[in-house]
């Protein structure tokens, strides 16, 4: 029998979020609601120097006095800020030396995420630093990279044990003050990653976190910060996935990137957090800030794989302050059902032959809505930049949208700008020349979705590229008509 | 192999084909020629299952199981390839990853494992040398940029590597120079064998040179008007399609 779109779809809409599972640990939770006193409650509970505890309220008072943007092209109900929780952690227990000591549920829950923390100390070369909920709970590989001077940690680690790094530069590519969610992750962050890579030192691994949210109405503010000295490089990875939950869950996460000349750090991202049912309720709300600097000659390459959230407001950027720097973004974006995403980039252009690449692939379904916003900046005294973008859309169905908002702003007349972008839509006849090859229709869908995305997906670190490519293909499940 | 009977095809209420009757055996090949716009192109995509076209009457059905409730996939599972008269792009899907994928899903079809990957090394170099295909071709994003000759080869060489049971070749030879008509008929006839079948629609006799057919049918307006052997693609050749319009007008 003809399996039709219709029957297709159907059989799709029943099929449950895979990672869709609560996890039942005992929680550290503090009461709702946001104000002062959450504020220094979070920062004694991490055990923090006074220093961090005042940075966290100058961005909390900063906060209050600040407006939700509503600039971006998505629709959603505001979240009750004193309605969240902003801190729990998983346990007591702060840390453990080996897995024997973790909560044999928590490994439970890394299995079903099909990350268990066994198989990811096999694969060779990844080092994980697993955030469960806010508490890191479990690092590997540590030993290696501690032999090469390179920091490895959750913030609120480097925090106490290398103060001067972070008060050193948390805060110097996204102020405190940045914007709404930048100010209300500086207030609340509970935790995240710190990589430090000391000078001329090539990290010999791909650093990997897994983040996660876990407790019900508990936002998640994640606070990361990576430094790459003078001449180091590292790759590093992030990825991502969420319980099924029915109420929206907030997520406003800082990362700061610092390339020092001739540094190069390559920042990767699948995130998949849950996107709400198919009638678009639930899901995460992603408000996330990322930026990196560049002094001179030193490179950032942002790659990301968006699949997940209900609701993504994301533009990983570059700051090429130093002369020949080079910022590149590369980004697929997927939205289906009634997702929402704006996302894109900034690339400043402060130095003298400066260079930044944006690929931009988004991909919309069902009634989705799905925006590129890029902003391409040549400052005066940044001779002879250069930027070449390409926005390219692909569309299924007739009832989602996709956007393409490019900002170009140019105070040098020696700038090279380039923008492409091109709009397209998988065609009953790709389809069915697909099918006639003995490709169904769902697999056919894969193959030139991927092929749309070959681009962005040849860029991420190889074991990260077959997990986006199957990402890919779950969240486009039943998108077909 | 393939049973065409009083074959009525329509799409968004237009009738365009009215009463097709074609019996296609093992081992045969069966060239279907005609002007333009006379039906042949629907015709090879109702055997292959085009969901548009929506069939009002007549049945087709092959090794005596009726194809009607297949969905083209499976069609294709059993043996059955077509090779378009306008093959599409897919951006970014290599030949190679593209031959892999329909080779893979129907083994997967038919519950076999993926083929190893050596052989399918050694499958995929075997026919692109018959069709003298160049190893960077391979690597091209499917149809993207091809010439027309190009698209043409391309497809003749997944025929070549699926070795389908009954082939149906729309047109191929459109768009082909003299030499790739050669090699592309060459590769044709290879296939040529007593349990597979292949129908050759074109509306020159010129790739009938190189393929030679077992019977010709004319298709006019949607309904086989003449068949005959091989001399009837000369004879149209000679005298155009107008005295058989005429012919069947009576
Ligand atoms: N998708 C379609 N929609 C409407 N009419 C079509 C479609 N495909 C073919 N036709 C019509 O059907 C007739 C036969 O077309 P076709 O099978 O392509 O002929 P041929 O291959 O013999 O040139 C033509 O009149 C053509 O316009
Ligand atoms: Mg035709």
């Amino acid at each position: 029998m003809a399996y039709t779109e219709e029957e297709l779809k159907k059989e799709l809409e029943t099929k449950e979020y895979e990672y869709g599972f609560y996890t039942d640990i005992e929680s550290d939770t503090l009461p709702k609601g946001l104000n002062e006193d959450i504020v220094i409650a979070i920062s004694k509970k991490k055990e923090e120097p006074d220093w961090m505890t005042q940075w966290r309220l100058e961005a909390f008072r900063a906060w209050q006095e600040m407006k939700e943007p509503e600039w971006a092209n998505v629709k959603y109900k505001k979240p009750d800020f004193q309605d969240i929780s902003y801190y729990s952690a998983p346990n007591k227990k702060p840390k453990y030396n080996s897995l024997d000591e973790v909560d044999p549920e928590l490994l439970d829950t890394f299995k079903k995420l099909g990350i268990s923390v066994d198989e990811q100390k096999k694969l060779a070369g990844v080092a994980v630093d697993i955030v469960m909920d806010s508490v890191s709970v479990a690092t590997t590989f540590k030993k290696t990279l501690a032999e090469k001077g390179i920091i490895f940690c959750s913030i609120s680690e480097a925090i106490q044990e290398h103060p001067e790094l972070v008060k050193k530069y948390i805060g110097t590519v996204v102020p405190k003050k940045d914007n709404f969610y930048a100010a209300l992750n500086s207030a609340v962050f509970s935790d995240g990653s710190f990589c430090y890579i000391p000078k001329g030192v090539r990290c010999p691994m791909e650093l990997s976190t897994y983040f996660r949210i876990n407790q019900a109405g508990t936002g998640q503010f994640e606070r990361t910060l990576v430094i790459a000295e003078e001449g180091s490089y590292v790759s590093y990875l992030e990825g991502c996935t969420a319980p099924m939950r029915d109420e929206n869950q907030l997520h406003a996460a800082v990362v700061e990137l610092i390339a020092l000349d001739n540094a190069e750090i390559k920042y990767s991202t699948v995130q998949n957090w849950f996107p709400g049912n198919k009638e678009g309720k639930g899901g995460v709300y992603n408000f996330v800030t990322k930026r990196g600097l560049c002094e001179k000659n030193a490179k950032i390459s942002w790659t990301q794989v968006e699949t997940g959230s209900a609701v993504t407001w994301k533009y990983p950027s570059c700051i090429l302050k130093g002369d020949h720097s080079i910022g590149e973004f590369y980004s697929i974006a997927v939205t289906n059902n009634y997702q929402q995403a704006d996302t894109g980039t900034k690339m400043i252009h402060l130095g003298k032959n400066t260079r930044s690449t944006i690929i931009s692939k988004g991909i919309s379904a069902g009634h989705s809505q799905n925006s590129y916003r890029g902003l391409v900046q040549v400052n005066s005294r940044a001779e002879n930049a250069r930027n070449f973008s390409q926005c390219d859309s692909l569309l299924m169905g007739n009832e989602c949208g996709a956007h393409t908002f490019p900002y170009i702003e140019v105070k040098n007349k020696t700038a090279q700008i380039e923008h492409e972008a091109t709009t397209s839509k998988i065609g009953e006849d790709q389809i069915f020349y697909c099918n006639q090859r003995g490709i169904d229709t769902e697999k056919a869908i894969a193959l030139i979705v991927n092929g749309f995305s070959k681009e962005v997906l040849n860029k991420l670190p190889m074991e990260f590229a077959v997990e986006a490519q199957k990402l890919l293909e779950i969240s486009l499940e039943g998108s077909v008509g | 192999m393939l049973k065409i009977k009083n074959l009525h095809a329509s799409i968004d209420d237009k009738k365009i084909l009215k009463g097709i009757n074609l019996e296609v055996n093992a081992g045969e090949v069966h060239a279907i020629m005609g002007p333009n716009g006379s039906g042949k192109s629907t015709l090879a995509s109702v055997i292959a299952g085009k969901e548009e076209f929506e069939i009002k009457k007549g049945s087709i059905s092959m090794e005596g199981e009726d194809l009607e409730e297949l969905a083209p996939e499976e069609r294709a599972h059993k043996g059955i390839f077509l090779s378009f008269q306008y093959p599409v792009e897919i951006p970014g899907v290599s030949v190679t990853n593209f031959i892999k994928t329909a080779i893979n899903e129907s083994r997967k079809a038919r519950g076999m494992e993926d083929m190893p990957a050596n052989e399918m090394l050694k499958l995929i170099r075997e026919k692109s040398q018959m069709l003298d295909i160049d190893r960077k071709f391979l690597s091209r994003s499917l149809n993207e940029g091809f010439s027309g000759g190009e698209k043409k080869r391309n497809e003749i060489f997944q025929m070549a590597v699926m070795e389908p049971k009954l082939a149906i070749l729309d047109e191929t030879d459109s768009g082909l120079d003299i030499d790739a008509l050669r090699i592309v008929a060459d590769g044709v006839n290879k296939l040529r064998s007593k349990d597979k079948a292949i129908i050759v629609i074109t509306h020159y006799q010129r790739l009938l040179e190189y393929i030679v057919p077992d019977y010709v049918h004319v298709l006019h307006d949607g309904k086989i008007v003449k068949s005959g052997t091989k001399e009837l693609a000369l004879e149209l050749e000679e005298k155009g399609y107008d005295w058989l319009k005429q012919e069947a007008a009576v």
